[in-house]
């Protein structure tokens, strides 16, 4: 949590140890309910953050205060050293982000859904079909580009909703539970895609789960455990201070109901 | 952002709502019999009982049907507006909603690009029921085809913000049945669609009164005047006044901290 604390204060402008994403102590409720209690954590350019919580730990509030669709009262959101109160456009053009309920349209094609985000995104349309293919092909979906997305699988879907979320060349990549729904082949491409992005191309990844098989001993993990940060650090780190052996382990004790 | 992402924006917005629009075949369908049963059977059936003496901006006698017909065009445009404003809410849209409303552009251009996205869907839904209209010689002045579009830029942005404050502010709004009950037949009956006010008042006073007040009422006075190339400048004023106050409340509605994106959107995970 330190380096959260030292990088609160950071200029608004970014260098390289100016964090991608940067939560400090925000909080939300609905009504009485508590659904985030200060909650702070940071993620890196080019690094692979799991946000783990079991369901309702808070991960799609967590994630609607990140991309601004509901306000922030308590704390600050800053996104490449920008809050994201005062520079929404810049933060948000800046931000891929792949919701957990799927939001692509079934009744138009592949390249229609993606021409359309990259519109909302100000793109020309020569510029759009060039990152459209290379998205595409990074994904061996190129050749389904213009079929409608009702005819692909689950998976094939999800791949095309990732496709979108890398159009505006993003450098945060934001995913609640992406894999949700998908069979275990599925599942498995789509982490390995994104992996493969962060690492080329130095994009900051937060990817929140409750599958605990979907942290790598490299990632970073943040715990979130009814609406509060249990923990946060390198998979060894919290492995270490929970005092268990695996982080599958560390997980189940610090979310366990006593 | 440049006004050219701007542009970009409203495009890519209203190209996409016109292909949804095109390739749900159910609701193209349901949009063209909905006054076409209007046009066809009722006036049809009305026609010898209700006579329409002249008033502006009709310069003889018009049959019924022609008389109701602008009334039918703004019909289209309220229940496209009510349709459209309520799925931007409530519908499975709520994905691709999220997906709207985390793009770079302020959010108050981004419900205005939807709005016009809507009113241009009723706009295409306006013109095939004329078409169709046309040929159960219910003609229209030529110039009147053109003269109509401003007109129903303005009335279709009025009822779409209508749509849009509606399901913003009120809960139990949920359901299309509701607004069928609740808004769009109280307004379209009291109103200047089906008989002319002067005739409402020989009737009742105060019902008089809630057709003259009612914004549909100038909505629908509007197009009858641009079919004819006439201005109803009063009418118009009453029109852009109600769309700035809907639209106004509509998207301090929207707003998320405040609105019903917040509350819709609760603690599911």
């Amino acid at each position: 949590m330190k380096a959260v604390e030292t990088l609160a204060e950071g200029a608004e402008t970014a260098t390289d140890a100016t964090p991608a994403l940067e939560v400090a102590g925000i909080g939300h409720s609905f009504g009485d309910l508590h659904a985030l209690d200060d909650v702070s954590f940071a993620v890196w350019p080019g690094e692979f953050t799991v946000l783990l919580g079991l369901n309702g730990a808070g991960k799609t509030t967590l994630f609607s205060l990140i991309t601004r669709l509901y306000h922030n009262r308590k704390g600050s959101v800053r996104i490449f050293g920008l809050d994201i109160r005062r520079h929404s456009s810049e933060v948000l053009a800046r931000i891929g982000v792949v919701f957990q309920q799927p939001s692509i349209d079934l009744d138009l094609s592949v390249a229609q859904n993606l021409y359309y985000h990259a519109s909302l995104h100000g793109m020309s349309r020569r510029r759009a079909q060039e990152k459209m293919e290379t998205e595409l092909s990074r994904l061996n979906m190129l050749e389904r580009a213009h079929d409608k997305v009702r005819q692909l699988s689950g998976g094939q879907r999800r791949r095309v909703e990732i496709a979108r979320s890398m159009m505006h060349r993003p450098r945060l990549l934001l995913l609640d539970e992406p894999t949700v729904g998908l069979d275990i082949d599925g599942r498995r491409a789509i982490i390995e895609h994104v992996r493969r992005l962060c690492g080329e191309e130095n994009i900051a990844v937060l990817w929140a789960t409750h599958l605990i098989d979907e942290v790598d001993e490299r990632d970073r993990v943040i715990v979130l455990h009814e609406g509060r940060v249990l923990a946060f650090g390198g998979v060894a780190e919290v492995t270490q201070n929970a005092g268990t052996a695996t982080i599958a382990e560390a997980f189940a004790n610090l979310t366990r109901d006593d | 952002m440049t006004l050219d992402h701007y542009l970009k924006c409203l495009i890519g917005i209203v190209v996409r709502e016109t292909r949804r629009f095109i390739h749900q075949r159910g609701r193209f369908i349901s949009a063209l019999v909905r006054p076409l049963v209007w046009l066809f059977i009722f006036a049809a059936g009305f026609r010898s009982v209700l006579g329409v003496s002249i008033i502006p901006p009709y310069e003889t006698y018009v049959l019924y049907e022609v008389y109701i017909t602008p009334g039918l065009i703004a019909m289209i445009q309220l229940f496209n507006g009510m349709q459209s404003s309520l799925s931007m809410v409530y519908d499975r849209e709520m994905g691709s909603m999220k997906s709207l409303l985390v793009s770079p552009l302020p959010r108050w251009y981004l419900l205005t690009c939807k709005l016009l996205a809507g009113v241009a869907v009723s706009i295409l839904q306006v013109y095939m029921f004329l078409v169709i209209a046309a040929f159960w010689e219910i003609g229209v002045p030529p110039l009147g085809y053109v003269a109509i579009l401003p007109a129903l830029i303005l009335s279709g942005l009025m009822v779409g913000s209508l749509g849009m404050l509606l399901s913003s502010t009120i809960k139990q709004l949920e359901n299309f049945a509701g607004v069928m009950n609740f808004v769009i037949f109280p307004m379209f009956f009291a109103s200047s669609t089906l008989y002319p006010l002067w005739k409402i008042k020989e009737s009742s006073l105060i019902l008089y009164y809630i057709c003259a007040y009612n914004p549909f009422t100038h909505a629908v006075e509007m197009i009858r005047f641009s079919l004819y190339g006439q201005v109803n400048a009063y009418s118009i004023l009453y029109v852009l006044v109600s769309l700035a106050l809907f639209l106004g409340i509509a998207i301090y509605g929207y707003d998320p901290s405040r609105g019903f994106v917040g509350r819709k959107g609760g603690p599911v995970a």
